[in-house]
């Protein structure tokens, strides 16, 4: 504790710095041509208006008339919302948005008050958790959940579907799914290697850093094969150059094929790297556009001056 | 004192068809709460049924042993799927809650007088194991000299832990399996398991009928043990000594419940002769203790030993120490 007290007069500093590192990342992605899945993204939405429940010409996810209250308060409301395939939308909006609580009901994890919603052209609504998860859309969460006690290898190899070992009466039967066991972990022993966790293999979850943390939670989600993947504030937490390292990863999925959804509440990390952001403020989606259209929009600027402004009043008090 | 009736006394305890016993069940509790995480506080609920579903039959209508036992197993499963449906969705202290409590409900049940005609209520039941017996294949008592075991005992022994070899080796498979790496990841963290595709609730439910089957088995066999069966030899007070003797061995060890039920058995016995050869000899004064006190002394110190144990040596003995380090939330 006392030694977390001494060291904020520092830290300022650090920041700065940081957050010139991540500017200037910004700026260099924007000024590099577009990869090929980028440009592929742009064309499709090239004929979409910016404007909130707007229709998308192959949307993998559609959600409609979402709502969720805790208590009196409304904490999602979404009228209409879609997400085109093979894109990377970013979802963003203020602290209290409701942009987690959407995740959440979305992939099953909390239930709505009333809603629809069809992933992949199937009506999805109300399916638990894991049969989502199984179908293909797989979400990360915002603090990471590293499996402690398993080790690197573990955790990405559980991600792995259809796992006929995974029974119970064919469980003591080794000889029935080794073959798979070993496929499984030649695709782990991959992905590992692709986010640089292989020094990690053997290690338990639970002794990596919390950035590591980030890049084997989002092994893991991949090892599922998933056709759309929602990561929570995948940034939340990291240093900077370790968010230049998520990124490119990102990036590198939607280039594979894969639809990547993402929860931000820092614009600036995301505008470079979205092909379509959604704005949520109190529950509802205030805009939609790609990043050039959400810069420039009036109900995004006041929202998030809104919250500024209150901040600076916070401040003031203590 | 007589150093050597203390020694013989515990060894006996160590190896002998209690502890056989116990660790048969503690390996149940192993999958239980070491693999999946479920907090039992009910094992004992799961001998009970496993013990009376295999001597009801027996005793009332006749049936062979062989198929009682087939009913107490099926009972464990019935109790485990009543217990389960309702807690399993819920968080893990309302498991535990229910199970201490359903154990008690069912002392309570199978000693109540509506149940008499079939458990014998309060007196139990009696003399319902000869078809065990029967296959006996020891004609005389083992003796070492300073130790002998009745060909009675010895029969018991070699079902009782080839009964526990055959579950831990069953675990040893499991565990290493596909289905042990889900498990120990529903351990870890359900909501990560979930988002992963694997349905959660199914391998809790797994896990809870397959621990309490153990349970049901050791149940059985302390009635055959014993050839009576009362309800209220059925305590909680039992389920406190699995979870001891699975955190002495190191919760999440295959055979650490074995370890463990052997150590805590002669440790048990060796308190007990200890204590009793030393108020016989006068050594303590009877103004301090009397031998009829030496149950609670026992009692005290089972709570006593897992204190320190979990204050000193939460892995237990064979259990990882660096394992447990880790920052688990």
């Amino acid at each position: 504790m006392s030694a977390d007290q001494a060291t904020p007069r520092e830290e300022p500093e650090d920041l700065v710095h940081q957050r010139a590192e991540l500017v200037e990342e910004e700026a260099r992605l924007q000024h590099e041509a577009p990869s090929e899945g980028a440009s592929r993204a742009a064309r499709a939405l090239a004929d979409v208006a910016a404007e909130p429940g707007v229709p998308k010409p192959d949307p993998i996810l559609v959600v409609e008339d979402l709502t969720r209250s805790f208590g009196g308060v409304k904490a999602v409301q979404v009228d209409h919302v879609e997400v085109q395939r093979g894109t990377i939308t970013a979802v963003i909006g203020p602290n209290g948005a409701g942009k987690s609580t959407f995740f959440n009901l979305v992939t099953g994890f909390d239930r709505p008050d009333s809603g629809r919603w069809r992933f992949d052209g199937a009506d999805i609504t109300g399916r638990p958790a894991y049969r989502i998860a199984g179908s293909g859309m797989v979400r990360t969460f915002q603090l990471t959940k590293a499996l402690m006690r398993l080790t690197t290898l573990e955790n990405v190899m559980l991600g792995a579907t259809g796992q006929r070992g995974e029974r119970l009466l064919t469980a003591p039967l080794r000889f029935l799914w080794r073959g798979q066991e070993d496929q499984v972990r030649q695709r782990a022993d991959a992905l590992l290697e692709r986010f640089r966790l292989t020094h990690m293999r053997d290690e338990f979850a639970g002794t990596m850093s919390g950035g590591q943390r980030k890049l084997l939670e989002m092994a893991r989600a991949l090892m599922v094969r998933p056709s759309l993947v929602m990561l929570d504030e995948p940034m939340a937490g990291v240093n900077p150059a370790l968010t230049q390292s998520l990124l490119g990863h990102i990036q590198g999925l939607r280039d594979e094929g894969t639809t990547v959804v993402l929860v931000e509440h820092d614009m600036d990390v995301i505008m470079a790297i979205s092909d379509w952001i959604v704005v949520m403020a109190e529950g509802r989606v205030i805009a939609e556009g790609r990043p050039d259209d959400i810069r420039r929009n009036k109900a995004v600027i006041d929202a998030y001056l809104g919250t500024r402004r209150e901040l600076k009043e916070d401040d003031g008090e203590h | 004192m007589d150093l050597l009736a203390i020694l013989s006394n515990s060894v006996r305890g160590a190896f002998g068809p209690e502890a056989a016993i116990y660790a048969l069940a503690a390996i149940g509790l192993n999958i239980h709460f070491g693999y999946t995480g479920l907090l039992n506080f009910g094992q004992v609920g799961f001998m009970l049924v496993g013990a009376y579903g295999t001597a009801v039959p027996v005793v009332a209508w006749g049936w062979p042993l062989w198929a009682g036992v087939l009913v107490g197993v099926l009972c464990a499963v019935l109790l485990a799927l009543l217990l389960g449906f309702p807690t399993l969705r819920l968080r893990g202290d309302y498991l535990a809650i229910a199970t201490i409590a359903a154990a008690e409900v069912l002392r309570y049940l199978y000693r109540s007088s509506w149940a008499e005609p079939l458990t014998g209520g309060v007196f139990g039941l009696k003399q319902f194991a000869g078809g065990f017996y029967a296959f006996n294949p020891y004609s005389g008592p083992l003796d070492l000299g300073w130790l002998t075991f009745s060909p009675r005992a010895l029969w018991v022994m070699t079902v009782g832990w080839g009964a526990a070899f055959l579950a831990a080796g069953l675990v040893a498979l499991l565990i290493h399996s596909p289905w042990g790496r889900v498990l120990r990841s529903v351990r870890e963290d359900e909501q990560a398991a979930r988002s992963l595709g694997k349905n959660v609730f199914a391998y809790k439910m797994q896990s809870l009928v397959l621990g309490g089957v153990m349970g049901a088995l050791a149940g059985a066999l302390i009635g055959i043990n014993s050839q009576a069966l009362n309800p209220d030899s059925f305590m909680p007070i039992i389920t406190f000594y699995l979870w001891t003797i699975m955190i002495l061995g190191g919760a999440s060890r295959v055979l650490a419940p074995i370890v463990g039920s052997v150590v805590f058995w002669f440790l048990l016995t060796f308190l007990d002769s200890a204590l009793r050869q030393a108020i016989g000899t006068g050594l303590v004064p009877a103004s301090v203790l009397v031998a009829s006190d030496i149950g609670a002394v026992r009692f005290a110190a089972v709570g006593l030993g897992l204190m320190l144990l979990m204050m000193f040596r939460p892995a237990g003995l064979m259990g990882d120490q660096k394992e447990l380090r880790l920052d688990v939330r």
